[in-house]
């Protein structure tokens, strides 16, 4: 079954066109993430999914039912933000258990699914304590907590790492990760970190200007993709662009370049990062461009260097003027 | 930090403090003068109007005066009713305009709010005659409701003004998820937005309170009648074009600082508190 079906969602503020003819499907218990750069209507398209806006024209369906009329707290999604949006004035317990008072659920279910959750998210020691009193991390495992009581159909998280630092992001993934293998229910997830979307997607939706460029499996768009932006915009450090014959461009993820005495190009070393797993280098080639070079373990090199490098044409990707993939024939 | 060299340093500290403390005697002192000569004998007060009561100056004929001439109790009750229902509209009201103005997309928006904001510049007593022939056509002559109506009035636009500044800073993600786990939007405007802007509303209400207790104009104008004279309207029958009983105005002029000082207190309290912390990051 579908969990969530968008056919042609277009939205316009004014006569700025924020969402162009927008459809994707989300199967049941599939992990999708909308990713793309700042400005490229991701969170909108989120907000329309939760009923937050109202799309100019199109289809929404969750779950099979056209809800484009549907209040947000009736569509059976639950959402999770960027700034945690806890009620200051509840205390943990409360906070998780608003929706289901509203919803008039039995304090039998709630007083269960409050436990439930508080179980998963570890949140047992501060159920009593008011949002002021928590760090950054607890706080964002609340507002997991409140969206999961719900037993919603489907999950809505808008760039819900983004205010945590960068060990407890690590950790918050793994364990929305943990929590969507043990509840099985289809997740939205907002996130212009492609990081994230990469370790956490089991389908990757690419926007850019409104527009969906490629989805598909985090694999597949990484080995395979459809334009110049999916490729430059997904793995870091980003794919390199160098000026082939006439308008054709060709891309060379950085790992695919290697130092080789008898490789096709030459340049100097401007920078160098020593990560200890693997260095990059960076060199500005004779033509004028500057290309990554991503090397495996401990290398020792050094700004002004003279180096050649060197790559396999069949690692390597074809794009034309306008930026579409010229798929090798 | 600025903070930490400026705490660090004794002499910035003893001269802001010399500042406020200037500032606070300068302001406290009409004030000081009235309390200290409403409890002296007549010719005490013109004897040595700086000096403290003593056993020889001591005396409470204007408190006497006060309480057996007019009903003095009645326009203490005036006065407060006037002020604390004429306050409740204009925060109530002023509160929801601005909710919608801050959260609301809708046509002439920012129209609606520049009409609203207008009354700011205009002073509601340039309708004065306006509002009288209103009020007597009405029948509202020499009824608390004519005050109310127009001190709410009076008060409306300064309070839409600041209050939607505040709530525009209300971030939009409580809201959303307010309307996500089912709180309608009157939920949302009294149990969410509400509470994070009461330091704006303190202020509202504060700077609203003082005029509207002390405002003598209207009350002259729209309900002079005994059974509806405010306070400040009270007062004036002691002030005559020749002799003025100055115990009993510094007397009534004692008694009416009292309340307002009460609700000073109340909403100054709110203003500290602060409860949004930790609401979002």
């Amino acid at each position: 079954m579908t969990a969530l079906k968008l056919t042609d969602v277009c939205k316009t503020f004014g006569t700025t066109e924020v969402l162009k003819n927008i459809s994707l499907e989300v199967e049941d218990g599939e992990f999708v993430v909308f990713v793309g750069p700042s400005g490229c209507g991701k969170s909108t398209l989120l907000r329309v999914i939760a009923g937050l806006e109202d799309a100019t024209s199109g289809a929404v369906e969750i779950a099979g039912d056209r809800v484009n009329n549907v209040a947000p707290a009736k569509r059976g999604i639950a959402m999770v933000f960027q700034s945690y949006a806890l009620y200051p004035h509840l205390n943990v317990r409360d906070n998780m258990a608003l929706a289901l008072k509203q919803a008039n659920e039995s304090n039998s279910t709630i007083d269960e699914r409050v436990t439930e959750a508080s179980r998963m998210l570890s949140l047992d020691d501060y159920l009593t304590r008011r949002p002021a009193e928590l760090s950054g991390g607890q706080r964002q495992r609340v507002a997991i907590g409140r969206a999961v009581v719900r037993h919603p159909k489907l999950f809505l998280f808008d760039e819900p790492l983004s205010n945590l630092d960068a060990a407890l992001r690590m950790n918050t993934r793994m364990e929305i990760a943990s929590l969507h293998r043990s509840l099985e229910t289809s997740m939205v997830y907002v996130t212009h970190d492609q990081t994230e979307a990469m370790t956490l997607a089991d389908k990757i939706v690419v926007l850019r200007d409104g527009r969906v460029e490629q989805i598909g499996a985090p694999m597949e768009l990484y080995n395979n993709p459809a334009n110049k932006f999916v490729a430059g915009f997904l793995g870091a450090p980003s794919m390199n662009f160098i000026n082939a014959a006439g308008a054709v461009e060709l891309g060379i993820r950085p790992e695919n370049l290697n130092l080789s005495e008898s490789g096709q190009l030459q340049g100097q070393v401007i920078h160098v990062e020593k990560l200890g797993g693997d260095t990059n280098i960076v060199v500005t080639l004779t033509t004028g461009e500057t290309v990554t070079c991503r090397l495996f373990g401990q290398h020792d090199h050094r700004v002004g260097e003279q180096v050649t490098l060197g790559f396999d044409m069949n690692r390597a990707y074809l794009f034309d003027a306008s930026g579409e993939r010229i798929e090798p024939s | 930090m600025s903070t930490a060299t400026a705490r660090s340093n004794l002499g910035n500290t003893i001269a802001a403090h010399a500042i406020l403390i200037t500032w606070t005697v300068i302001a406290l002192f009409p004030v000081f003068v009235i309390l200290i000569n409403s409890l002296k004998t007549r010719k005490a007060i013109f004897r040595e109007p700086l000096a403290l009561p003593n056993a020889e100056s001591f005396s409470l004929v204007g408190y006497q005066t006060v309480a057996k001439q007019g009903d003095f109790f009645l326009y203490f009750q005036n006065s407060m009713i006037v002020t604390v229902v004429s306050l409740t509209f204009i925060l109530l009201f002023g509160a929801m305009a601005a909710f919608a103005l801050s959260e609301y997309r809708f046509r002439g928006n920012s129209l609606m709010g520049l009409y609203l904001a207008l009354g700011i510049m205009i002073p509601i007593r340039i309708g004065t005659v306006a509002i009288l022939e209103m009020m007597v056509a009405t029948g509202l002559v020499n009824t608390l409701t004519a005050l109310i109506l127009v001190y709410t009035a009076q008060g409306l636009p300064l309070a839409v003004f600041i209050l939607s500044e505040f709530m525009r800073q209300v971030s939009e993600d409580l809201k959303n998820a307010g309307r996500i786990d089912g709180l309608s939007e009157y939920a949302i405007f009294f149990r969410l937005v509400l509470p994070l802007v009461r330091p704006a509303m303190a202020t509202v209400a504060v700077f609203n309170m003082i005029p509207i207790w002390n405002d003598l104009w209207f009350p002259l104008i729209l309900a002079p009648g005994e059974e509806t004279k405010t306070l400040t309207l009270g007062s004036q029958v002691f002030i005559g074009q020749f002799v003025t009983d100055w115990n009993a105005v510094l007397s009534a002029l004692s008694l009416a600082i009292l309340p307002a000082l009460v609700l000073y207190l109340i909403f100054s309290r709110q203003l500290i508190r602060g409860i949004t912390s930790g609401a979002v990051k």
